[in-house]
């Protein structure tokens, strides 16, 4: 087939691509952030003494992982109408990846806080510092420090679950593959192209993620 | 209003249980194949053949860094331009094993390889042969570290299979697609999608987390 491999089309439809790659990278970032968030309530919620708390931030984050994302993201843009809100689709795409990637977040901080020795915890109650500056000084620091690898992989996978938000007509990467095959019926140029724009963010992160466990064993060793 | 649309929604669960049978049988079926595949590619991957060992490691480069929803469009959209005409559930099928045996393969690697170099090499001096030094020396051993991610792998791989809707499969999340036209009661309907989908994961999860416990106390004891 590469015979009939049409490059003059995917230089056609590079502005288009250029374009959609921004809004994955975009979305992407925002949910990303909003994400790192939830996961850090969520997991300070699970580790709470509060029974109330650590039951809710359980049950959040145990539906989460055992539901697809792609029922959770339909579950979001039919049910939020449902209810009377009505949100912009890139906005109900967002909380939906947010919310997703939280889930895991908290789990990826919660294993980077229960590896820190219960001594530096005792420490910092002993030294008289409160519970946020524990958290601030002592626990997070070093638990983010941790995690960083995890955290990562699970914006790679973010990245990639973005991909479902096309399916709720967000123009993204996906959709830039979508607008080629149903514009000019070429879906080898169109799909090929979005998996090489994919794949360009994959190893740029993969690159971030090697070059951040060498740093990170260096100020270990230093 | 809602005990209407309630009443519609549990006359229309022999469609959801149809949808859950679809989303069973294209998992087990990919998980099938992912495994068997994912096993061997993941034993050549620790052989000493370079060139068989960089394939691989390409072939899971790519796959882990496009999103599964490019990866089934590929499938489904490309391959009949390749003469090779395929319904959606194969389709389907072939697009979630290979994802699978992606990942499995990698998993699979890890797992042999963190089994210490003297087993292997006091198999060899008892003159056994490479087919039964992996029978009876490496796998099992091997086996203790590959169950609780393979368990997980599992739980990802019917979370991810919910992504074969937009090819048309009528699994649980096209179920809930095609009901949420009818009964415009998003929260509802998708909830139920959601605890479909839990029903059959959560078990799975604690699985998973059951055998990691229990493998990493069998660790200590050797």
């Amino acid at each position: 087939m590469l015979e009939t491999f049409n490059f003059r089309v995917i230089v056609e439809y590079l502005p288009l691509y250029g374009k959609c790659f921004l809004a994955t990278l975009w979305l992407s970032a925002l949910s990303l952030m909003g994400a790192i968030l939830v996961g850090i309530i969520a997991c300070a919620m699970r580790l709470s003494s509060s029974r109330i708390a650590s039951r809710s931030a359980g049950a959040y984050i145990e539906s989460i992982r055992s539901t697809p994302l792609l029922a959770q993201l339909y579950f979001f843009y039919f049910g939020l109408p449902s209810l009377g809100i009505m949100l912009p689709e890139w906005l109900t795409g967002v909380i939906a990846l947010t919310l997703n990637s939280g889930a895991y977040y908290a789990e990826i901080i919660r294993s980077g806080i229960q590896a820190i020795h219960f001594g530096q915890i005792e420490a910092g109650i002993a030294s008289g510092l409160s519970y946020f500056q524990r958290m601030r000084h002592i626990i997070l620091p070093q638990a983010l420090g941790m995690t960083v690898r995890p955290m990562l992989g699970q914006a790679i996978v973010l990245v990639k679950d973005s991909s479902l938000l096309s399916l709720i007509s967000i123009v993204e990467l996906t959709r830039a593959g979508q607008t080629l095959t149903s514009e000019r019926f070429m879906p080898t140029e169109g799909f090929l192209t979005t998996a090489v724009f994919y794949l360009v963010i994959y190893y740029m992160l993969k690159a971030f993620s090697n070059w951040s466990e060498k740093r990170l064993i260096f100020q270990e060793a230093y | 209003m809602w005990g209407f649309y309630f009443h519609e929604l549990m006359r229309s669960l022999p469609f959801f249980l149809k949808g859950v049978w679809m989303t069973v049988a294209v998992s087990g079926l990919s998980l099938i194949a992912g495994t068997v595949v994912g096993f061997i590619c993941g034993i050549l991957r620790t052989r000493r053949n370079k060139i068989i060992r960089a394939i691989i490691g390409a072939w899971v480069d790519v796959i882990r860094g496009t999103p599964f929803l490019v990866q089934i469009f590929i499938v489904f959209f490309i391959l009949p331009e390749f003469g090779i005409e395929l319904k959606a559930f194969p389709a389907a099928v072939i697009a979630l094993s290979n994802l699978t045996a992606s990942f499995i393969c990698e998993i699979v690697a890890s797992g042999i390889l963190s089994v210490p170099k003297g087993q292997r090499e006091a198999a060899t001096a008892s003159g056994l042969s490479q087919y039964q030094q992996l029978r009876y020396i490496v796998l099992p051993q091997a086996m203790r570290t590959i169950m609780p991610p393979l368990v997980g792998q599992y739980v990802l791989l019917i979370k991810d299979s919910s992504v074969v809707s937009a090819i048309g499969v009528v699994d649980i999340t096209r179920v809930g697609w095609l009901t949420v036209q009818r009964i415009p009661e998003g929260i509802m309907v998708f909830g139920l999608v959601g605890l479909l989908y839990f029903a059959i994961c959560y078990p799975l999860i604690n699985l998973s987390s059951y055998l990691e416990k229990r493998m990493t106390v069998m660790t200590v004891k050797l």
